[in-house]
C-alpha cells in the first residue's frame, strides 16, 4: 500500500518547526507503524536527508517510550493500544497520515517527534512511592489485600507514563497519569499512612509544572492505551478532599 | 593477570551468606556521606541498588539512556517472580529452589551464589509488596502464586502478565523517592561511552548526553553496571530494540573478564516472526504453559484450520516425550523440541516455523471467564499482533532469543575482575549457569540490587573512606573523554552507504543460524568468517547522517551495533571452545541418541571468563573451575 506523511519535523527546541510531506510506497499492511517509520527513515538516510526522530523501545505496548499523536488521536484510531502496537492494516491505501509529537506546554519538543517528558517524573518525585526501608518490611501476608482492591489497583498500576492523556485533554490535564499512582496506593493498605501528602504534594507538583485542570471530558480515558478509568480521577479527587479538610498536619 | 578468585566463604552452604554479612567490613554513617557510587542502567536491579545504596547513606549517581528509568526492558518480563515462601505448603522451600535453578543451570552455576539468590528471594516478595506492588491476591486477602516451568512446586508470584512492570515500578518508586531526598542524582538520556580507571581501579565513566551530544565525565568511588543483556545480539529478539551490550563491552575492553558468552536462553513461546521488515518479536509468558497444551499435527504439512484436527490427529509432543513435566518442561528443552518438530517438517502456519498451543481444553474445564482473568491481557496482546483470539483458536508459537545467562565475570561479591566495578542483575553472568528458570530474572535483579550489592559494595568501599572520588580533571578522565571522542568521529567519518540496522539485520541473522538454539563446529567456524568480514564491511560502509553535537539516533545504533560485532566475536569462540552440550548451549555434535543435551562434567564444569586481548584477536580463556558439595551432579531429565 502507499501512504501520503504528513511529518512534524523541528531539528531542535530552539528552531521552529514545520510538517513536511513524504510519500511511502510498497508499505506491507501487516506492518507496525514503527516498522513504517523504519522503512521512511532507510529511505531518508539513503537519501542523504535527516531521519524522522521517534522514540521507541519495546515495540510491545509496555515501555511507553513510543507516543505519536496520528490523525489528531494520540497513538492513532486504534482503542487500547499504544503507537508500537498499531499495524498499517488500520489505514487505508493512499491515506494521509498526519504524525506529530505530543502537544502540551509541559512536554516541549526535543527534536521532530520526541518530547520532554520529564515532568512526569518530577510528579512521582513529589510523592509517586511508598516510603519503605530495605529491611524493614513486614512479611508479605501480614498485609491481606482484599481481591478486588488488588485488581483495581493492578488496573490503575498499568499506567505506562507515555503521556497520551496529557495530550489527549484540551487541558493538557495529567489527572489520569497523576491518579493512577494516587489511586492504585489508595487501594492498598500500604499506602495508607502517606496518602494525605500523597494527593496534596502530587497535584500541587502536577499544578507547578503547569499542566492544567480536569474538566472531565473523559478525552484521557478513551484514548489511553492502558484503558485507565475516570474512576481513578475521582478517587484522586475524594482523597484530595479528604487530604485538604484534614486536620492532621505534617 | 587478574586472578579469578570467586570469593566464596567458607562453611556449609545454608551459613555463607550469614557468615559474610557477620564477618564483612561495615562503613559507618558519617563516612558513607563521604562515597561516590556510580549505577549505570536503572531497570529493576540498578534502580533498586541505586534506591537502596542511597538509602544507606551513599551519595548516588544513576544513569539511564531512556528518558525514564519506568522504561528499562525489566518492564516487559510478564510471567512472574520465584520465592520460596512455600506459601502453598507444597514442600517448598530456600533449598528446593536453589535446586531447581542449579540442575535447571544444568550444572554450570556457582552453588554458593545462587544457594544466595534463593535465600533472599523471600525478602524481595516482603519489600515489593510494602512498595505497594499489586501482587495478585487470594479471596482470603493472601498473595497467589502459580507454577512454572521446570519445577514441581507452585513459588511464582505474578501481578497478570505484567509482573515485570509492576515490579520495576515499584523500584522505580523507590529509586523517585531517593531522588526526592537528594541522595541520588539521576542522569536520564545518557549513554555510557568509555569506563575510566585510575590506578588500576574503576572510579568513573564518560557519557554523551542524548540530547545536546555533549560529552561529560563523572567519577566515584565505584561503578556499578546494571545494563541489562544482550539478547538483541540476533536482531530480533523478545528485548527492547534499543537494549545493547555496550557497557559491558566497553568493561570487557578495559579488563573485565566476560563469563560464559554464549549462553543464551531461546524463549519457547513467542509470536512467530511474519516478515523481513519485522523488528522484534513478542514474548508470550511462559506461564501460558500452565494451562495451555503444545502441539503439532500428526501428519506433515496439514494446513487444516486446527480447530478441525481431531484429537487423535494431534501430536502433544512434549507430553508424549517428558511425561513427568509434560508442559512445563524447562525453557531450553521446550525451544529445542519446537525446532525439532519445526526442521523435522511438522510446524505449522505460513512459514512452518510455529508450533500450536492450545488452550481449548482449560477453556473447557475453567471456563473462558477464569482463563480470561489468568491471562487476559496475554491474549489481547496476541489478539493485537496477529489478529486472532486465543480463546477460538490456538496460539501460534516459535522460540525467540530472550535472556543472556552470560555476562560479566563477578566474584561472590558482584565485583568484576576490575576491582571497584561490579555487574548486576542479568548483566552478570552469575546465577543461571547454562539455562534459566522461568520467573527467576525479576528475582536475581531485585536480589542483587535490594539486598546483595549494598552490602558487598561496604566491604570494597570500607577501604577508601580516606580518599575523595578523583577530580574528573585528572588525566585519566580526559584520556578517556577522547578515546570516547575519537570513536564517535571514525563512525561519523565512514560516510558509507548502509544503515545500521541493515548491518545489524544481517549479524543477527548469521548468529541465529549458527549461534542459536543449535550449534556445530562447522557453522561456528562459518560464523567466525562471516562476521569478520561483516564487522569490517560496517566499518568501511556504514551510513550515519548528521553530527555528534545533536540528537543523534543513528549514531546511536551504530554505536550498539559495533559492540555486537566485537561481542559476536566472543561468543562464537566460547561456543567453539565449549565441546559439550549443557542447558541452551546444544552443539549438535554432543547429544543423546534420543537428542537431549550430552553434557561433558568431566572436562567443562568450570565457567569460562574470557579476557580481552586487542581487536580480533583471539581472546585468552581463563577457568573457574565449579565444585558441587551441597547437590550431586546428575544427568537432566524431565521425562
Amino acid at each position: 500500500m502507499k501512504v501520503n506523511l504528513q511529518i512534524w519535523r523541528q531539528p531542535d527546541n530552539k528552531t521552529k518547526g514545520k510538517f513536511v510531506n513524504y510519500e511511502l510506497d510498497n508499505i506491507n499492511p501487516e506492518m507496525s507503524f514503527l516498522e513504517m517509520l523504519d522503512a521512511l527513515n532507510d529511505k531518508l538516510i539513503k537519501r542523504g536527508e535527516d531521519p524522522v526522530a521517534f522514540e521507541h523501545d519495546c515495540r510491545e505496548g509496555i515501555c511507553g517510550s513510543c507516543g505519536l499523536f496520528i490523525n489528531g488521536r494520540p497513538h492513532g484510531p486504534e482503542k487500547d493500544v499504544a503507537t508500537c502496537q498499531l499495524h498499517m492494516r488500520s489505514f487505508s491505501d493512499g491515506q494521509k497520515i498526519v504524525v506529530e509529537p505530543w502537544r502540551a506546554k509541559p512536554f516541549p519538543v526535543i527534536k521532530d517527534l520526541i518530547v520532554d517528558r520529564s515532568a512526569f517524573e518530577t510528579i512521582m518525585e513529589a510523592g509517586g512511592f511508598v516510603a519503605v526501608d530495605v529491611g524493614s518490611a513486614p512479611e508479605a501476608n501480614q498485609i491481606p489485600v482484599k481481591k478486588q482492591h488488588a485488581e483495581k489497583a493492578f488496573d490503575a498500576g498499568v499506567c505506562i507514563g507515555c503521556g497520551a492523556c496529557v495530550a489527549a485533554c484540551k487541558n493538557s490535564s495529567a489527572m489520569l497519569f497523576v491518579s493512577a499512582k494516587i489511586s492504585q496506593l489508595a487501594l492498598l493498605p500500604q499506602g495508607i499512612p502517606e496518602a494525605r501528602r500523597r494527593a496534596l504534594d502530587m497535584l500541587a507538583k502536577a499544578d507547578e509544572l503547569g499542566f492544567g485542570s480536569c474538566t472531565s471530558t473523559e478525552a484521557c480515558e478513551v484514548e489511553c492505551p492502558k484503558a485507565i478509568s475516570l474512576e481513578h480521577i475521582a478517587r484522586m479527587n475524594r482523597q484530595y478532599f479528604k487530604a485538604s479538610f484534614s486536620e492532621e498536619k505534617e | 593477570m587478574a586472578v579469578l578468585d570467586s570469593k566464596i566463604p567458607q562453611g556449609p552452604l545454608k551459613e555463607k551468606w550469614s557468615n559474610y554479612l557477620e564477618t564483612m567490613k561495615l562503613v559507618s554513617p558519617a563516612n558513607k556521606k563521604k562515597l561516590d557510587v556510580i549505577v549505570v542502567g536503572t531497570g529493576i536491579a540498578g534502580a533498586s541498588a541505586a534506591a537502596s545504596l542511597a538509602q544507606l547513606g551513599y551519595n548516588v549517581k544513576a544513569f539511564c539512556y531512556q528518558d525514564s528509568s519506568r522504561r528499562a526492558h525489566s518492564v516487559a518480563a510478564q510471567g512472574g517472580i520465584n520465592a520460596a515462601k512455600n506459601y502453598r505448603n507444597d514442600g517448598d522451600s530456600v533449598y528446593r529452589l536453589f535446586y531447581d535453578m542449579i540442575k535447571g543451570g544444568d550444572y554450570r552455576a556457582r552453588e554458593a551464589n545462587v544457594y544466595r539468590a534463593a535465600e533472599v528471594s523471600n525478602g524481595i516478595i516482603d519489600q515489593l509488596t510494602a512498595q505497594g506492588v499489586p501482587f495478585a491476591r487470594e479471596y482470603g486477602g493472601q498473595i497467589a502464586t502459580r507454577s512454572f516451568g521446570g519445577v514441581q512446586v507452585s513459588r511464582t508470584f505474578y501481578a497478570q502478565g505484567q509482573t515485570g512492570q509492576q515490579v520495576l515500578l515499584g523500584s522505580y518508586s523507590a529509586l523517585k523517592r531517593m531522588i526526592a531526598r537528594g541522595k541520588v542524582k539521576m542522569y536520564h538520556r545518557r549513554q555510557m561511552l568509555e569506563l575510566v580507571l585510575v590506578d588500576g581501579e574503576a572510579r568513573g565513566i564518560i557519557t554523551r548526553n542524548l540530547v545536546t551530544g555533549e560529552l561529560e565525565r563523572h567519577s566515584a568511588h565505584a561503578v556499578v553496571l546494571a545494563t541489562g543483556g544482550y539478547g538483541t545480539i540476533y536482531y530480533l529478539s523478545t528485548l527492547g530494540v534499543t537494549s545493547n551490550a555496550s557497557a559491558a563491552m566497553i568493561a570487557y575492553r578495559k579488563g573485565a573478564y566476560f563469563g560464559n558468552p554464549s549462553f543464551i536462553q531461546i524463549h519457547p513461546t513467542c509470536i512467530p516472526q511474519l516478515s523481513d521488515f519485522q523488528s522484534k518479536l513478542t514474548l508470550m509468558s511462559e506461564s501460558l504453559r500452565n494451562d495451555g497444551r503444545i502441539w503439532v499435527p500428526k501428519e506433515k504439512g496439514d494446513t487444516r484450520d486446527p480447530n478441525e484436527i481431531p484429537e487423535e490427529e494431534r501430536d502433544y509432543y512434549l507430553e508424549r516425550k517428558y511425561p513427568a513435566f509434560g508442559n512445563l518442561v524447562p525453557r531450553d528443552v521446550a525451544s529445542r523440541a519446537a525446532k525439532e518438530r519445526c526442521d523435522a517438517g511438522y510446524g505449522v502456519g505460513p512459514t512452518g516455523q510455529a508450533v500450536y498451543l492450545d488452550f481449548k481444553h482449560a477453556i473447557k474445564e475453567q471456563g473462558a471467564k477464569a482463563i480470561g482473568n489468568k491471562y487476559g491481557n496475554l491474549f489481547d496482546l496476541y489478539q493485537k499482533i496477529t489478529g486472532d483470539s486465543p480463546y477460538e483458536t490456538p496460539m501460534k508459537i516459535y522460540p525467540a532469543g530472550h535472556y543472556t545467562m552470560g555476562g560479566l565475570w563477578v566474584d561472590y561479591e558482584l565485583m568484576t575482575t576490575i576491582p571497584g566495578l561490579y555487574a548486576i542483575g542479568e548483566a552478570n553472568f552469575s546465577d543461571h549457569g547454562s539455562n534459566r528458570l522461568g520467573a527467576s530474572s525479576l528475582m536475581q535483579g531485585a536480589g542483587d540490587g535490594y539486598f546483595i550489592l549494598p552490602n558487598t559494595i561496604g566491604n570494597y568501599l570500607a577501604d577508601k573512606i580516606k580518599t575523595r572520588a578523583p577530580e574528573t580533571s585528572r588525566e585519566e578522565f580526559a584520556k578517556a573523554e577522547s578515546d570516547a571522542r575519537e570513536k564517535l568521529e571514525k563512525l561519523l567519518s565512514i560516510n558509507g552507504s548502509q544503515t545500521a540496522s541493515s548491518f545489524h539485520k544481517r549479524l543477527g541473522k548469521i548468529m541465529w543460524d549458527h549461534c542459536g538454539m543449535k550449534r556445530n563446529k562447522e557453522g561456528l567456524e562459518e560464523a567466525r568468517e562471516q562476521v569478520k568480514q561483516l564487522k569490517d564491511e560496517f566499518y568501511r560502509d556504514v551510513n550515519i547522517p548528521g553530527s555528534m553535537n545533536q540528537v543523534n539516533q543513528e549514531l546511536e545504533k551504530a554505536l550498539r551495533v559495533g559492540d555486537f560485532f566485537d561481542l559476536s566475536q566472543l561468543l562464537i569462540e566460547d561456543a567453539l571452545n565449549r565441546n559439550e552440550s549443557c542447558g541452551a548451549h546444544f552443539r549438535e555434535e554432543y547429544q543423546t541418541e534420543g537428542g537431549e543435551a550430552m553434557r561433558d562434567d568431566e572436562n567443562y564444569m568450570y565457567v569460562a571468563a574470557w579476557e580481552y586481548q586487542g581487536d580480533n584477536k583471539m581472546p585468552a580463556l581463563h577457568k573457574e573451575p565449579l565444585h558441587y558439595e551441597f547437590t550431586e551432579v546428575k544427568v537432566r531429565s524431565y521425562k
